[in-house]
């Protein structure tokens, strides 16, 4: 570190306030309520309200065989920049039980809509940067030859490895009768090696409980809850196209949208092969929030 | 990397990110809200032609006025008087549109313009929004 560097509480300090001046724009704020998927790695076609952010926490518990358990967590900041348009920042971390707790990385996604009017299929391309360590535990996505014994590596290994990553997907997605179904084929690109491009998939499908709004506000309402399942897996990479050493996770989800604009999301997932971890615990608690950018563009001078 | 560089990282891409967020912001007030019902008369024959089966249906204005508060009073107004972002939905252009267009444009929203698709409600709470919009009348 040189002597103009800036020391580094002064960047904590800097951060810290940052993370202040967002927390009080989401006081003055209004919350809405929300219609949210009960999925965690599966997209549907849906992007954020414009001018909505959605503040996120999501958490997965993993079995590890020939390690200890870990659990993983992550903040989503996810944003609703325009109708076709929304943009999302992710700050990962995990604890491995037994080993330490660190943070390991962010993510910047960008969800592009691509046609103005629904369809039978509707397309959305997914775009997102990664810069994460190889401890990120969060498995957001399965892709290439991810595998269980990937996380048996102590903490203190697996941080020293970083990658900068592009992932895309084409994420597409139906809904009919309630019913929403999708698939999201993926490739992701390993920035700085010269790793080949890995591919995966996640699929779903959900359905509210109940399709009828009740007159009455209710927390319990039928309609509040969304059921659905997912599965998603890695393919392989360039060279080695298929389901060999690859891993893949069945899962039951459930959202619930509570009418005071907070959103609760459990599930419960399964490795279906040696390659997978046996059971994956995940859960997240969000809250959306409008007006949130018309507040932003008053802020930097907007009208 | 260390945790000042992180740290970097994450205050170097908010920098970035909210101004161009705030642009992306200004584009729903400099456009004209009224240009929005001018997509009505867009909704194809047949799906103008719906009808609403809720129309009759006792709790549907209630249960609409409930999903309006919800979803859409933050852009058209807590009355559907219109706000900032939403044009007013009590005006002859809405209130004269057939069940079936206001159905139709709910569905596939005006995207290019702001207003997002609300296919992501059931068709039944979207018949639901339809009759408590055509209960409101063009009163103030």
């Amino acid at each position: 570190m040189t002597t103009s560097d800036p020391p580094p509480l002064g960047w904590i300090v800097l951060f810290l306030k940052f993370v202040s001046l967002v927390a009080l724009l989401l006081v003055v704020v209004i919350s809405a309520d929300a219609q949210e998927s009960p999925y965690f790695v599966t997209y549907d076609h849906y992007l954020e309200e414009p001018g909505s952010l959605e503040v996120e926490y999501f958490s997965t518990f993993g079995t590890q065989r020939g390690a200890s358990d870990f659990n993983a967590y992550w903040m989503e900041f996810e944003y609703g920049a325009t109708a076709w348009w929304t943009t999302e920042l992710y700050l990962d971390g995990q604890t491995t039980f037994g080993d330490s707790t660190l943070f390991t990385g962010f993510r910047w996604e960008n969800r592009l809509r691509l046609l103005k009017s629904e369809h039978i299929i509707n397309p959305v391309l997914y775009v997102e940067y990664e810069q994460i360590n190889e401890a990120d535990k969060i498995i957001k996505e399965v892709e290439g030859h991810d595998v269980e014994a990937d996380h048996a590596v102590p903490n203190a290994e697996l941080r020293q490895g970083h990658s900068h990553e592009l992932e895309l997907k084409l994420l597409l997605s139906s809904t009919h009768n309630g019913w929403n179904f999708a698939i999201n084929p993926l490739a992701v690109k390993n920035l700085t090696g010269g790793d080949p491009w890995e591919f995966g998939y996640a699929i779903g499908a959900s359905r509210p409980l109940a399709l009828k709004a009740s007159a009455n506000k209710c927390n319990f309402c039928r309609e509040n809850f969304i059921a659905g399942i997912e599965m998603y897996g890695g393919l392989g990479d360039r060279h080695s196209f298929g389901l060999n050493e690859t891993s893949h996770y069945f899962a039951p989800v459930i959202a619930w949208n509570l009418p005071s604009s907070w959103t609760l999301r459990l599930s419960p997932g399964f490795g279906l092969n040696d390659n997978s971890h046996q059971f994956l615990l995940r859960w997240g608690v969000s809250r959306e929030f409008s007006g949130f950018g018309a507040t932003m563009a008053r802020l930097f001078g907007g009208r | 990397m260390t945790a000042n560089a992180w740290i970097r990282s994450i205050i170097g891409l908010a920098v970035v990110a909210l101004p161009s967020i705030s642009a992306a912001q200004n584009e729903h007030p400099a456009k004209p809200p009224d240009s929005l019902y001018a997509e009505l008369a867009k909704a194809p024959k047949k799906a103008a032609a719906r009808r609403n089966p809720l129309e009759t249906d006792a709790e549907a204005p209630v249960a609409g006025g409930k999903l309006y508060a919800q979803h859409c009073a933050e852009c058209h107004g807590e009355n559907a008087e219109g706000g900032k972002k939403g044009p007013s939905l009590r005006v002859p252009d809405v209130q004269q549109a057939t069940p079936g267009a206001l159905f139709w444009l709910l569905t596939n929203g005006v995207v290019r313009k702001g207003m997002p698709v609300w296919s992501k409600l059931p068709d039944a709470q979207r018949w639901q929004l339809v009759t408590y919009i055509k209960s409101l009348g063009t009163g103030s």
